[in-house]
């Protein structure tokens, strides 16, 4: 994850609390995807960004799982999203994300 | 979970960008406290 | 009239010492991490200037190989290597190094650029042997200086160093002794785009079997800024770049947009001569050497090449159309607006079903998209997935939403309108571009008749703004009507009698 957004995500959750913020991905491959989930919760696993070594374990998601889709306004998600679900690996994508955050989310 | 959550943004120039996600969960009643869109090409 | 594609030039230059001294994956590296596992295994993975030629994708960038006759090589390709390859192609070539680095100091015009006596010397006699650099250029490289003086120049004067197989070649200077704009390291960025621009221009000058003062402009579309403090994009690559190549009849300006770039130089060069402007416009861009080794860590990691070991470059020739060549359809332009929004939905609409609609065609009448076209071999192993393949899945779905194909025909889709990409993660360098030389080949010959050329551009990463960018045109195949030349005396006076016998009779009319 892009060593500039690791530095605001750690700010706003020291912020906001932890507790009260969620990631929402956005990420085209399922390696991209759970790499950014393993930033914001176990830490930065490249060693090379401020979240190096810091576990915030906050609640993250990709736009296309069932837990974001079910919160979204149907159309707004029909605009701005659904054409993407006939080209990214959905089910790849869920899978790892949903790896990720049982074992280092903490909320 | 979204409601009146601070969210992050982190969207991907080539899967769903910054501004879409933006209005996905403004919808689901969040505020988005940081958008930003990666470029990995 | 439409304008039309009259030649094209695709070049790279092979340089794995600018890879490592100065890809910012290498230099952020250096700087954060000294010790690192990955810097200690570069060297390992650098490939030599004939791996680079026999490699593949390089070959077909060239124009030695066709998309199409790529896509049947299983992938990866890093593994398997082109038999008698040649340095020379249809369209380019694949420059080594050292050359590469005299032709660098011949577009130096600030005495910024030094190499060593001992290196000129090897290298200057092979560079003279190119069949496209005439003594303009060669006069303009200097004979050299010792390794102390170079030595002298990057650890006491700021000098960025050049390397060549891992020796101390030589030094770029700083243009100024304060201004940032003109530091070692910006001045060496931009004589790299400078001068892989030229070589581009070389090429497509020597394509399109023209006089080199018969160019009248040329636009420079590549992501770099010169300048200094007061002005610190000024600009002019076109024109510098020009100017070493020897297109004494051109002026030019630089055109940015990020990775879209190249798409809207096109439109605009089809513009001007369409318009009438100039004769014809040449659009060009250099390559990058910040941009080099990008995805090295993933790479090094696979055990697999540093992929990312190439600058590229590339020079298309616009031209008047001459009934033959394929034409530029500027009633076909896509573009993506301030109001389009970023939902993916909304900026293929704009860039690829907005234009066919105006047009009345359909997304299958489309014979060959040319998107993003970045080579897989590089970016798969990074995770950013399959670049040229994401983008027609796109295109696809908005079919398949449209209804014009059925979901379970995707596959199909791109398989007949889409292409395996090729083209090194120069930014700008693969982004539409690539195809134009093969498109006119086959336009031409037949076998297709329209494509879509698609820019994107990722505006947000200046934060200036963070809207996405793209345009798009199509080019197909020629009409077959020609420039008309000048209106005939006999035809001017029959206008005129034209215009007498119409008036004399509105006169008749109101007097009756």
């Amino acid at each position: 994850m892009d060593l500039e957004n690791q530095r605001r995500v750690k700010e706003l959750s020291e912020k906001y609390g932890a507790e009260n913020m969620v990631i929402v991905l956005g990420a085209a491959e399922s390696e991209a995807a759970g790499l950014a989930a393993e930033t914001v919760t176990a830490g930065d696993p490249t060693y090379a960004g401020p979240l190096t070594g810091v576990s915030l374990g906050l609640r993250v998601y990709h736009i296309c799982e069932d837990e974001m889709k079910a919160e979204i306004a149907e159309q707004v998600y029909e605009d701005q999203v659904s054409m993407m679900e006939m080209v990214l690996d959905v089910d790849s994508i869920k899978k790892e994300m949903s790896a990720i955050r049982s074992e280092y989310c903490k909320f | 979970m979204l409601k009146n959550a601070k969210v992050v943004v982190i969207g991907d120039r080539d899967g769903i960008p910054g501004p879409a996600i933006e209005e996905c969960v403004r919808s689901a009643g969040a505020e988005v406290v940081f958008s930003s869109t990666e470029c990995f090409v | 009239m439409n304008s039309v594609i009259q030649a094209t030039g695709y070049i790279l230059a092979h340089t794995p010492d600018l890879l490592v001294h100065n890809g910012t994956t290498q230099t952020a590296e250096r700087e954060h991490n000294p010790e690192s596992e990955y810097l200690r295994q570069i060297p390992q993975h650098i490939r030599s200037y004939r791996q680079v030629v026999e490699y593949l994708p390089n070959q077909t960038y060239i124009g030695n190989m066709t998309p199409e006759e790529l896509a049947r090589v299983e992938q990866p390709w890093y593994d398997k290597p082109v038999e008698n390859a040649s340095r020379f192609g249809t369209f380019g070539e694949i420059m080594p190094q050292d050359e590469f680095l005299l032709l660098l100091q011949a577009c130096d015009v600030f005495d910024l650029v030094w190499l060593s006596t001992a290196f000129v010397s090897e290298a200057l006699p092979r560079l003279a042997a190119h069949p496209l650099i005439g003594e303009d250029i060669l006069a303009k490289i200097k004979t050299g200086v010792e390794p102390d003086a170079i030595e002298y120049a990057v650890s006491q004067e700021h000098a960025e160093p050049l390397y060549h197989n891992g020796l101390l070649v030589g030094y770029v200077r700083r243009a100024h002794d304060f201004d940032p704009n003109l530091s070692a390291h910006i001045m060496l960025e931009n004589l790299v785009s400078k001068a892989s621009s030229v070589l581009s221009l070389l090429h497509v000058v020597h394509q399109a079997g023209i006089e080199k003062n018969a160019i009248s402009y040329v636009i420079d579309c590549s992501e770099e800024a010169c300048g200094d403090m007061n002005q610190r994009g000024g600009g002019n690559f076109a024109k510098a770049a020009a100017e070493i190549a020897g297109l004494t009849g051109a002026s030019g300006c630089d055109v940015r947009s990020f990775c879209a770039a190249p798409a809207h130089a096109l439109i605009l060069a089809a513009s001007l001569v369409s318009a009438g402007v100039y004769e014809n416009v040449v659009v060009t861009a250099g390559g990058c050497s910040a941009k080099l080794g990008m995805n090295g860590k993933d790479h090094v990691k696979k055990g697999m090449p540093l992929m990312e070991d190439v600058l590229g470059g590339f020079a298309v020739l616009v031209g008047k159309n001459d009934g033959v060549s394929p034409e530029i359809d500027t009633a076909m332009c896509g573009r993506h607006t301030v109001g389009t929004g970023s939902s993916p939905q909304a900026v293929i609409t704009s860039l690829v079903t907005d234009p066919l609609d105006r047009a009345g065609l359909k997304i299958t009448d489309i014979d060959k998209y040319s998107v993003e076209m970045q080579n897989p071999d590089v970016t798969k192993p990074a995770g950013a997935g399959d670049v040229p393949l994401s983008n027609y899945k796109m295109i696809a779905a908005l079919a398949v939403k449209r209804n014009e194909i059925a979901r379970d025909e995707i596959g199909a889709f791109v398989e007949q309108h889409g292409m395996v990409g090729w083209a090194p993660t120069q930014g700008h360098i693969p982004s539409g571009v690539p195809y134009l030389g093969f498109a006119r080949r086959e336009i031409m010959a037949g076998s297709i008749a329209r494509v879509m050329i698609i820019g994107k551009g990722s505006l947000f990463l200046g934060r200036m703004t963070n809207l996405f960018d793209g345009v798009s045109f199509v080019i197909r195949k020629n009409s077959g009507g020609q420039e008309e030349s000048a209106v005939s005396q006999k035809q001017i006076q029959g206008m005129i009698a034209k215009a007498m016998r119409e008036f004399a009779e509105n006169m008749m009319r109101e007097q009756g």
